[in-house]
């Protein structure tokens, strides 16, 4: 049977099942196969997975609500006129989704000052109130965001924690973070905390109840993270959050190991909260070929679905934070932990492994456009050159050479995409190399010289010198 | 018949020549290059014989078809004075010959003493090319980005967007003013631009004059209703003696459809002599076609301003740049020397528009108006482009491959140290040198004593200093240098860059 013909069979196969199931369409309200042949029916809005907080006992849902990647509209006349950005965050649709997932069990909101230009905790604060929730109903997660030498000294810290209070409309956080350590070593780890004596009074605020839980998130130098939990007879953390993943879970560098960083926390009781499972969507956004290869495991299933399944297959694990800027994605994330169908060790040797080679082996940039390198003080749009790179790679519009069989098309694909996803003032040609990005990139990318490759295969296409 | 014909070839010329001046793409040049070539003065200063003996042997033979056809600012005419409804609008007149040929004269002394941007101001073709590049280009480029708006929602790559910008307020007035003018005087009196002020026209009529097949009138059979005469565009047509002026005769074939006694024709021979007449005919009823409206034409300046872009929030505000004073002027490659330019270019604006890169513009200044000139605040002259020397009818910029341009030192490179961001800010760059596709650039250090030992650097007392604070400042090997821009385009420092271009008053090779 060729193709045609087995889409004309299915249709018509379709078509006869579609008139034989009119009278049972009552059947999908429980999200069992409903008429039209939709396997999934409606989101389940009962049956989210929570682990427990060992400290507190509370039920975290498994899935958390990362405020980082919100859904943006382009700004009003009136609204640039007042000051805002050319985006702004759309907050109807910020608070459309905020009440979706409150309604099907996710109590676990994670933002930051430093978040969509320091707009996402105002943001969630909005949200969160128009949704007619109560505060005990849902857990707050913010962070002490102070990367600036300037919010170094301890005023400027506390004023950080106080506004973040004022943002979110509350008067405690449930789950307050040391904001992204390791960047850079220990030295802005001791002037950011340490040295000033910030740390030691947002120990105070916990005792207090204004801070319920302490950690901090981790990316960069693995000795600050093997420094902070080597002190936790003194700090006591009560949770830490890392980067993990399937396609990192056995990374060489320490800092990146999944396994490394999850370990450290089980062995002393920690609870851990996940970040980044997605890689910023490059564990969903891939190569025609790991999709094939993922799906022809379970064709029903997102691409996505893996990687939370796997990650929230860690018993360790309090939530798995994701930034879902599309009511699909949530709607997708809510469907695979309603409930967590955890991966079994088969399943999870197969991401670990081969499915995360086939993946690693492809020359993507570790960029997952977090945008924390930004802005760039030359005006280069950092992450917009990255993904667009990384897009024409999954695409196959990097060509090896002048030889390769697509070479116009790819070349044009490249080129034209490059210049409407980036203006030209801001394109890679311009990086000065100042460095001042690499500190900041919890990826660890040599951003200057990544942009130089991008620049450098970009003069080879112009000048037909590939 | 003669008419139809006429009219057919010259709406597809016209459409095709208009879309040749308003592509940037490359793609038309491709294919009608040739139809900028074949314009009298641009094949005239580019000695491009073939074409100047195509256009001598069409007039001889068949009068100024040239000037009905091949002339878009002759079309251009036409059009705007079909949209007139009026019949018998016109009337005969004497030939002004001091004017004309006064003017004929004065372009020829200007041509032979290197003025030809000011021929190039009433000469036909530049003058189309003027109205058409500054004031149609921008328009076509606005449809283009909403296409290229769509293509992106559609994940089409075909097309793409460009910018829009008045590259010279002075270009675009002068272009308005003579298009009011020309507009003006086709409204009322047909083609009296082309039979008083055009240099062209002018040559081409004293060839005319003798052509072979002419505008004849069967005076036998002619009534003397001077219907002919007062439909004839060139007025041209003295009815009460049967003559023609043939000097200014454009051989459009009104006057024959107009002549109810078909005592008019268009032949070789000379008809018995007789009277003529006139038939009431359809001179102007000739169905709507879908031509560009006058008032397009028009609406094009105002709309340029809103194009200009805002910075996009979240990142760091980019200054615009702004244009250094030069003591030299840059000439495109090719252009061999800026008195090449200036002798040959009647500045059509065809290299302005051609320009992938922004970086041609006409000149403002008043010794070469609107000739094309080179800056580099928008983009670089990048080495795989040589599209302008490729476009170019006159030979003011002479054809050089992508190989030779990039030995062609059209400038060399300045070091401004004022601007330069290690003198200024103590930051370290070098984006200059990186980028510089000459090699042209190198590092040196800005410190006294500095030196190198092997990879590291070491300060006057030996010390090694790390590479965050090791400040290097451009040196620019002007032997090497092509003054292509990229250093002085891609330079961090704004709105001023901290090296930039100073032109060649003739062009050498590397």
């Amino acid at each position: 049977m060729d193709r045609r013909q087995f889409l004309k069979l299915s249709g018509t196969a379709a078509a006869a099942t579609a008139l034989a199931g009119c009278g049972m369409s009552d059947n999908t309200a429980n999200g069992e196969v409903d008429y039209m042949g939709h396997h999934d029916g409606p989101v389940p809005t009962d049956k989210m997975t929570y682990r427990t907080n060992p400290k507190t006992g509370e039920k975290v849902s498994i899935l958390g609500y990362g405020w980082m990647r919100l859904p943006m509209r382009k700004a009003t006349e009136q609204e640039m006129q007042d000051g805002a950005n050319k985006d702004i965050i759309d907050q109807e649709e910020v608070n459309r989704l905020c009440k979706f997932a409150l309604d099907h069990g996710v109590n676990y909101f994670d933002t930051s000052p430093a978040y969509c230009r320091g707009r996402s905790e105002e943001s969630l604060g909005i949200a969160l109130e128009a949704s007619g929730y109560t505060r005990d109903q849902y857990f707050i997660a913010t962070k002490l965001s102070n990367f600036s030498p300037q919010q170094y000294p301890f005023e400027e810290g506390k004023k950080l924690f106080e506004n973040s209070l004022r943002y979110l409309k509350t008067d405690y956080v449930d789950y307050l973070l040391l904001h992204s350590v390791g960047g850079g070593g220990m030295g802005p780890l001791h002037q950011r905390y340490l040295d000033n004596g910030l740390l030691q009074w947002l120990l105070e605020q916990r005792e207090a109840g204004r801070i319920r839980n302490l950690g901090f998130s981790f990316h960069g130098d693995v000795a600050v993270y093997d420094w902070l939990l080597a002190h936790h007879d003194q700090y006591h953390w009560d949770f830490v959050q890392i980067q993990a993943n399937y396609c990192d879970w056995y990374a060489e560098d320490k800092g990146r190991s999944g396994k490394y960083l999850y370990d450290e926390l089980v062995k002393r009781n920690i609870p851990v909260i996940i970040m980044e499972p997605l890689l910023g969507g490059r564990l969903s956004k891939v190569p025609d070929h790991v999709v094939a290869h993922l799906k022809s495991r379970k064709p029903e299933n997102s691409v996505a679905s893996w990687a939370f399944r796997y990650i929230g297959s860690k018993p360790g694990v309090l939530t798995v934070l994701s930034g879902m800027t599309y009511m699909e994605h949530l709607e997708d994330n809510l469907r695979t932990y309603s409930p967590l169908e955890p991966l079994d060790e088969e399943e999870q040797q197969w991401l670990e492994g081969e499915t995360a080679s086939l993946i690693k082996s492809y020359p993507t940039i570790d960029c997952n456009d977090c945008k924390y390198c930004m802005p760039c003080p030359y005006g280069l749009d950092i992450p917009a050159i990255f993904v667009h790179y990384n897009k024409c790679v999954n695409q196959g519009n990097v060509p090896e050479s002048q030889q390769a069989a697509n070479y116009q098309k790819a070349r044009r694909a490249f080129l034209v995409g490059y210049d409407r996803s980036v203006p030209r003032l801001r394109q890679a040609d311009r990086c000065v190399q100042c460095r001042r990005c690499v500190p900041h990139c919890p990826q660890q990318i040599d951003i200057p010289r990544q942009l130089a490759m991008v620049d450098s295969f970009v003069e080879k296409l112009k000048q037909n010198k590939l | 018949m003669l008419r139809k014909i006429r009219i057919t070839l010259a709406v597809i010329f016209w459409a095709l020549i208009t879309w040749l001046l308003v592509d940037f793409t490359g793609t038309a040049h491709a294919y009608l290059g040739w139809m900028a070539r074949v314009q009298f003065l641009p094949a005239l200063l580019a000695l491009n014989v073939g074409a100047l003996l195509f256009v001598v042997a069409l007039t001889f033979l068949f009068g100024r078809i040239y000037c009905s056809v091949i002339c878009p600012l002759g079309v251009m005419q036409d059009v705007i004075a079909w949209f007139r409804k009026k019949k018998n609008k016109y009337s005969y007149s004497e030939e002004k010959h001091i004017l004309r040929y006064g003017i004929l004269a004065l372009t020829g002394l200007l041509i032979c003493t290197n003025l030809s941007y000011i021929a190039g101001l009433i000469a036909p073709y530049s003058t189309y090319g003027r109205i058409v590049g500054t004031m149609v280009a921008p328009l076509y480029k606005l449809a283009n980005n909403y296409l290229a708006a769509v293509a992106e929602n559609s994940g089409s790559y075909a097309v793409y967007s460009v910018d829009v910008w008045v590259k010279s307020g002075a270009a675009l007035a002068i272009s308005i003013v003579s298009w009011l003018v020309i507009a003006i005087l086709a409204w009322r009196g047909g083609r009296t631009w082309c039979n008083t002020i055009c240099p062209v026209g002018s040559v081409l009529g004293l060839i005319s004059r003798h052509s072979v097949m002419k505008i004849r009138i069967d005076e036998s059979a002619c009534t003397r209703c001077g219907k002919c005469g007062r439909n004839c565009k060139s007025a041209c047509i003295d009815t009460k003696t049967h003559t023609i002026d043939y000097s200014r005769c454009v051989a459009c074939g009104d006057c024959i459809g107009e002549c109810r006694e078909g005592a008019i024709s268009f032949s070789a021979a000379k008809p018995a002599a007789g009277t003529a007449t006139t038939r009431e005919h359809n001179a102007v009823n000739q169905g709507r076609r879908a031509v560009i409206t006058s008032s397009a034409l028009l609406a094009a300046g105002t709309l340029l301003k809103a194009q200009e872009k805002t910075t996009d929030g979240g990142l760091a505000v980019i200054e615009d740049k702004l244009k250094p004073s030069r003591n030299k002027l840059i000439t495109p490659p090719g252009s061999v020397s800026l008195r090449n330019m200036t002798s040959h270019c009647t500045s059509c604006q065809l290299c302005v528009n051609s320009c992938p890169n922004d970086v041609l513009r006409p000149s403002s200044s008043l010794d070469r108006l609107m000739q094309p000139e080179v800056s580099y605040e928008r983009g670089y002259c990048r080495p795989e482009c040589n599209v302008c020397s490729q476009v170019c009818p006159t030979g003011a910029i002479l054809p050089v491959t992508v190989e030779q341009r990039t030995a062609i030192q059209v400038g060399h490179a300045v070091w401004v140290r004022d601007n330069c961001l290690p003198v200024s800010d103590g930051e370290p760059c070098g984006l200059c040198a990186r980028k510089c596709p000459a090699e042209a650039i190198q590092m040196v250090p800005l410190q006294a004593g500095v030196h190198k030992d092997g990879r590291r650097w070491l300060d006057a007392d030996g010390k090694e200093i790390p590479r965050e604070k090791l400040l290097l400042i451009p040196v620019v090997n002007e032997e090497k240098c092509i003054g292509c821009g990229a250093c002085e385009q891609l330079c961090p420092s704004r709105p001023y860059s901290a090296i930039y271009v100073e032109g060649h008053e003739v062009h050498r090779e590397i």
